[in-house]
């Protein structure tokens, strides 16, 4: 385990001491215990910007499970460390913010902060892992920690649904993803992106190369909120406002942005990725700055700003995967928009960050996030203002902010699909400039909206809950620094160019020979600027009589949307699978007993008839001795008594008799650790059935009946003589030679242990007993919560919540 | 309908310390004779049980007052972190090792790293135990 292991390890360390901390410094807020981590997280991924700059990577191997090719494999290139910053530096920020935000007396800080580390952690072992299989684990770690994170107030139910609904459709994105990358093991036998990178040539000729493509999609494209499943994005705005600023817009559902580019170089000479992933990316990119428009919630306008944002720079990635397809790519030539999308990802964390923060402090101030309440607060709150159109205009792409630059180079990209030579573009590609000019417009509209509508116009105090006034400094400073980052890389771009450089060379294919970032504000009067001068102009116009046009909306049938998709194909897959679930759960557990030992003797019947191993040798069997016969004759009358008895009473004891006489049979053949579990279990479990006797009914009429009596009896048999045939047939056809002896060598030798059961339990086989105590454990909560619950529903304790 | 069982009770404060003493000795001699974390929890459980038996659950659990629950808890942490330990000396998720040791009075001592794992083992079986067994006892 080296340090980088540690440190993707660290905010899981810390989450296990927050709730201690919580606990014991009451008077300060737990929020400073968790802030310094990310904060040294940050400067210690700073330092390894001099290595990726050099065009070396870092990496650092942890042993897992090496015999499955599972390792815990650190890759750190310009790309991930990229990543790490914007995790660690914004996260940083937004836990200062969160300080301010959550206030210590009302709310439940110890768990939102170990939630928030979960996602953290988890996040960074998303972007720094080089095995598939670690990557995915943390995957589905931040989908559940986001779940976590949108449901903190989980008293309301929209919070609640919102959850729900993120973490289904993420998670079916996330195991979409798993089995893209099963496919790929088949394909290359290995589980880590950069051998899996140097097998192109194999993937790209192999006959799953497709599927696999599109499994993979389907996990970025779900995580990234692309069309159509951008729908559980503005539900998860639930989330306190931290919240949505960290991993509703810079991190979590950069994910998916994050997966596509580290996956382009697999999968990008593909025509079917470029069609995809820009076309998706595209779609998302209009259909969510058009829905923006129409949203009265200013966290609303966010999401579905943060959904168009992530479609632009998914279609960047798209079109810049066109870089795969030729086999010399010279300077600059289809490399210009992957930059793009590396550029506009910074540019986005930054100024999405700092408007969820401005908007927050918004709602604070005045407890609504209403635009048609609020109004007027340019002068009450004026550095929030300042920021707000800092942020905005940058979303909006205006300049001189670093929004402008990425904006300007996102319609070069955009025009650049045009000059691609393949797959249809001469005629086909003329989408992607007018689908793109379009969208602009209507971003710039919601810009203009989200600042213009809250702090100029009417003010109404009588609409807001609290009278407003500026924000506390501590809450300002989050979004001063991030709006100050907005300002500088608009003035000087250029300083991102060793974060940028190196994060290009790992997305682009390995023929391009060199890559230079060239940012500049005064690129001539260009085809580009004339577009951003159009998008001013028409957008203006439009933001002026939105009110006319704005009908248009009401146009949709509210029956068609795809959210109602998703609550009716919620609805339904309950109604189907309760109906599906009643079938075999009669709530009788004698009705199941009779499945499964029904279904064990047909299977084990039908695989011993099939194979032949009804071959009973008789010649190597056990005298049976004295004792033995004796023992056994106990056990056949105890268990024929519990055929015969009508007290329950009596069948248990007679039960007892059978589990006790079993014990002495180890004794007799030399188990003795077997008899003494055998013991113990059969004492405790006679001491529950006696107590669980007080619930049971008495015993029924149902029993009585012939029918009932005869089942039972064929069942009985059936079980006992396939038993007993397993057992002969096993003594009579050795197959291989018995591992007992390995283990008899084994266990002292190496694990330095004479109980060679206890050795193959604690040792050798760990993995099971560790995954059994776990499995013990949740039965045990799981009884405690049924038997607990219920009996608070019968005394009319907490009604609804246990249902 | 509560008796009060004297001999019973008297017996059992006796009887419990020796099973209890008894099911420590087994957890320990696990490594080389029979017994283990399994069977030595499930033997303190008995031991609790025959206190739950003699005396009524109120008096038990003013007299040991565990949150079995959160036993089983600590016991499954143990488990966990005695294999994310081999993790740090650059092995394989839950690797033992073993070692001699001299000990002030006991000598020269088998110790291993299996130790702290059977002991998450015997938290989590006394805990479980426990935890079914009250629950279900306690719902009348």
């Amino acid at each position: 385990m080296s340090l980088i292991h540690l440190v993707i390890l660290s905010p899981f360390l810390l989450a296990i001491l927050v709730p201690f901390a919580h606990k014991y410094f009451k008077s300060i807020h737990t929020g400073w215990f968790v802030f310094v981590l990310p904060l040294f997280l940050f400067i210690y991924f700073l330092q390894f910007l001099s290595t990726t700059m050099n065009g070396e990577t870092y990496t650092s191997t942890m042993k897992w499970i090496p015999s499955i090719g599972i390792d815990f494999a650190v890759y750190l290139d310009g790309l991930g460390l990229l990543f790490a910053l914007l995790i660690t530096g914004i996260g940083a920020l937004v836990v200062l913010y969160s300080i301010y935000y959550l206030s210590k007396e009302k709310e439940a800080l110890n768990t939102f902060y170990v939630y928030l580390l979960m996602f953290m952690g988890a996040m960074l072992g998303v972007v720094l892992s080089d095995n598939l299989l670690v990557m995915y684990s943390f995957w589905e770690l931040t989908s559940i920690s986001s779940f976590l994170l949108i449901s903190y107030w989980y008293h309301r139910e929209k919070s609640r649904y919102g959850a729900q609904k993120s973490m289904l459709i993420t998670v079916f994105g996330g195991l979409a993803m798993l089995a893209g990358i099963i496919l790929l093991y088949l394909m290359t036998g290995s589980f880590s992106i950069r051998e899996n990178i140097a097998n192109v040539d194999v993937i790209t000729s192999h006959e799953l190369f497709v599927p696999a493509l599109l499994l993979f999609l389907l996990g970025a494209f779900t995580k990234s909120a692309q069309f159509p499943f951008h729908i559980w994005l503005p539900d998860a705005m639930e989330a306190p406002t931290p919240v949505s600023a960290y991993l509703h817009s810079a991190t979590m559902v950069k994910a998916g942005i994050y997966l596509v580019a580290r996956m382009s170089p697999v999968f990008a000479g593909a025509p079917e990725w470029f069609w995809l992933v820009s076309g998706f990316g595209i779609v998302t990119l209009f259909w969510g700055s058009f829905s923006a428009v129409k949203q009265t919630d200013l966290k609303a306008i966010l999401a579905f700003s943060t959904v168009s944002q992530l479609g632009l720079i998914m279609s960047l990635l798209g079109i810049g995967s066109a870089a795969a397809h030729y086999d010399y790519i010279g300077e600059n030539a289809y490399t210009i928009a992957t930059l793009a999308a590396v550029f506009h990802l910074i540019n986005h964390a930054t100024f999405k960050g700092s408007l969820f923060m401005v908007v927050g402090i918004v709602d604070h101030e005045t407890g609504t996030r209403d635009i048609r309440k609020l109004g007027g607060l340019m002068n009450l709150m004026p550095i929030t203002f300042t920021l707000a159109i800092i942020g905005a205009f940058s979303m909006a792409g205006l300049p001189p902010f670093n929004g402008f630059l990425s904006k300007e180079m996102f319609f070069t990209g955009m025009l650049q699909a045009l000059e691609i030579g393949a797959w249809n573009m001469e005629t086909l590609g003329m989408i992607f400039p007018v689908l793109a000019w379009v969208a602009s417009v209507f971003t710039f509209i919601y810009s203009m909206i989200l600042v213009f509508k809250t702090f100029t116009g009417k003010y109404q105090p009588e609409k807001m809950d609290k009278k407003p006034h500026e924000a506390p400094i501590g809450m300002l400073i989050p979004p001063i620094i991030l709006a100050s980052l907005v300002v500088i890389f608009g003035f000087f771009p250029m300083l991102l160019k060793g974060v940028i450089e190196p994060a290009l060379y790992s997305i682009l294919p390995s023929n391009v020979l060199s890559v230079e970032v060239k940012i500049y504000h005064w690129h001539g009067f260009n085809t580009e600027l004339f577009m951003t001068i159009g998008v001013i102009l028409v957008g203006v116009l439009l933001y002026l009589t939105v009110a006319k046009w704005g009908k248009i909306y009401d146009w949709f049938p509210q029956r068609l949307t795809l959210n109602k998709l998703y609550d009716g194909g919620l609805v339904a897959l309950d109604r189907g699978s309760s109906a599906f679930t009643r079938l075999p759960m009669t709530g009788f557990i004698r009705d199941y007993l009779v499945m499964i030992f029904g279904f064990m003797i047909i299977l084990l019947g039908a695989l011993l008839f099939f194979t032949d191993a009804f071959n009973v040798n008789l010649t190597n069997v056990a005298p049976v001795g004295i004792y033995e016969v004796i023992l056994a004759v106990v056990m056949v009358i105890s268990a024929v008594t519990i055929l015969f008895v009508k007290s329950r009473l009596a069948a248990i004891i007679a039960l007892g008799a059978v589990g006790y006489s079993m014990s002495l049979f180890f004794v007799l053949f030399r188990a003795p650790d077997l008899a003494l579990t055998q013991l113990v279990i059969e004492t405790v479990s006679v001491a529950l059935f006696l107590l669980c006797f007080y619930h049971l009914p008495e015993l029924s009429k149902k029993m009585d009946k012939l029918r009932f009596k005869v089942t039972n009896f064929i069942i009985s048999l059936g079980v006992g003589l396939i038993v007993i045939f397993i057992g002969l047939s096993v003594n009579s056809s050795k197959l291989f030679e018995s591992i007992s002896s390995y283990f008899e060598a084994a266990s002292y030798k190496e694990a330095g242990g004479k109980n060679m059961v206890n050795v193959i339990l604690v040792d050798f086989r760990g993995f099971d007993t560790l995954f059994e105590i776990a499995v013990l454990t949740i039965a045990a909560f799981g009884i405690y919560a049924m038997i607990k619950l219920r009996l608070a529903d019968k005394k009319g304790g907490v009604k609804g919540e246990s249902k | 309908m509560k008796v009060n069982d004297l001999i019973l009770q008297t017996t059992t404060t006796l009887l419990t310390f020796i099973i209890l003493i008894f099911s420590v000795y087994l957890f320990f001699a696990g490594h080389y004779t029979p017994g283990g974390g399994f069977i030595g929890g499930l033997m303190t459980a008995a031991a609790l049980v025959l206190l739950l038996l003699a005396f009524d659950k109120k008096t038990v659990q003013k007299a040991l007052p565990f949150n079995y629950l959160s036993i089983a808890a600590v016991g499954l942490m143990i488990s966990i972190i005695t294999g994310v330990i081999a993790l740090f000396f650059d092995v394989p998720f839950l690797t033992h090792t073993f070692g001699y040791v001299e000990l002030p009075l006991l000598g020269e001592t088998a110790l291993t790293s299996t130790l702290p794992f059977d002991l998450g083992v015997y938290l989590v079986v006394v805990g479980i135990a426990m935890t079914i067994i009250q629950t279900i006892g306690e719902s009348e």
